[in-house]
């Protein structure tokens, strides 16, 4: 907590001009929990729509290099993106009030959804119901990971790479954390500093 | 029994697994939750799991349910504390350092390297759930159908999960 204290850390692409004004923790609460309330199907284009478009809090750049922070770690891209941009803006006040605000709308809708569910969940149109919808979920889950697939993936041997994992935790029912090391650690020692110029030549 | 302390420890554990997206911590939730600690069945799982995809905001909120079964509000509050708590505090410090990283070279080597693992605990935790949620010739369809859609028009998720629980009140009503 030395100099890093007054000024704004994170991704800077210089000075961009964009979100120098201060914006208050009110302000940034308010505008995450219209993210929260609104964002069905996915929190990113919101966040994208509303932050980058409509506030320019960040700009497009910081946004991807955000993204691309979130989706390495764990945690859910929209948290992290939260605990970033609400980081960027206002601190550590920002990002508690940033993930407050995208957490709670949803929150408490499953909390209500969550309490129909348990009255109600045996009626033969609800289970009708869920079936389908959890049928739906397994589908955009797959398209999920097949647009993940086409953006990250970078040759063969990461295709090798994700094909152990799955099968390290589906089939010889490993925990994730001892997978994650396993397979995570071999998969980063295959990308080790100096190799890449090799193995991007492809697609 | 006090649920409570139990809620903490599962849900703090999971909340480091998500890398990638919160189905990637879904086969370890199926063994916590169901098997481990019976606070509710596998197709209970899978419903909410679902479900929450239409709710708006972070998309694992049917940890609430969860939560609220097991320990009522407090358990409700506590779980989402557990969840989103380690990743947000571990993500405020790694943003915060991440200036100094970004000249560290192993940085590129851990993105790229965690790219592939974590794509495939994502296929883990949809495998996971396609065995209790694709029984029969209508879901399997509903799921290829979907998956076709979304690969080829820019359509929202939420409205394609709505029409699968129309289509199945449709079709999978005795």
């Amino acid at each position: 907590m030395s100099e890093s204290d007054t000024k704004l850390v994170l991704p800077r692409g210089a000075d961009t001009g964009v979100g120098q004004a201060r914006v208050s923790v009110g302000e940034i609460l308010l505008e995450f929990l219209i993210i929260g309330a609104t964002s069905f199907g996915g929190v990113v284009p919101y966040l994208r729509g509303s932050l980058v478009t409509k506030r320019q809090w960040i700009d497009d750049k910081e946004f991807v290099e955000m993204l691309s922070i979130s989706q390495s770690l764990p945690g859910l891209n929209a948290t992290n993106m939260a605990i970033l941009v609400g980081e960027k803006l206002r601190g550590a006040l920002g990002s508690v009030a940033a993930i407050i605000g995208v957490c709670l709308p949803g929150a408490v809708i499953m909390y209500v959804v969550g309490i129909f569910y348990r009255s109600h969940g045996d009626h033969v149109w609800v289970t009708s119901a869920l079936k389908g919808v959890a049928a739906a979920a397994v589908g955009m889950v797959l398209s999920t990971v097949v647009g993940l697939s086409k953006k990250s993936l970078a040759g063969k041997f990461d295709f090798v790479f994700m094909v152990l994992t799955v099968i390290a935790v589906n089939r010889l029912h490993q925990s994730v954390p001892r997978t994650l090391v396993v397979v995570g650690l071999l998969a980063i020692l295959f990308h080790r500093p100096g190799k890449e110029q090799k193995e991007s030549v492809g697609p | 029994m006090n649920q409570i302390p139990a809620l903490v420890r599962a849900f703090a554990y999971l909340s480091l697994l998500t890398i990638g997206g919160g189905m990637a911590a879904f086969p370890e939730m199926k063994i916590l939750t169901v098997e481990v600690h019976k606070w509710l069945t596998f197709p209970q799982l899978i419903h909410l799991y679902s479900v929450g995809q239409m709710a708006p905001g972070p998309n694992m909120m049917m940890i609430v349910p969860i939560g609220e079964w097991a320990g009522g509000v407090l358990g409700a509050i506590v779980v989402v504390l557990a969840f989103f708590g380690p990743t947000a505090v571990l993500t405020f410090i790694v943003g915060r350092l991440w200036n100094r990283l970004e000249k560290w070279p192993w940085r590129r080597s851990i993105q790229q390297g965690l790219a592939p693992v974590s794509i495939g605990l994502l296929l883990a935790g949809c495998f996971t759930m396609a065995k209790g949620a694709i029984f029969g010739l209508e879901t399997a369809t509903i799921a290829v159908v979907v998956l076709l859609l979304l690969l080829n028009y820019k359509i929202n998720p939420a409205l394609l999960i709505l029409v699968g629980a129309v289509i199945g009140v449709l079709s999978l009503t005795p």
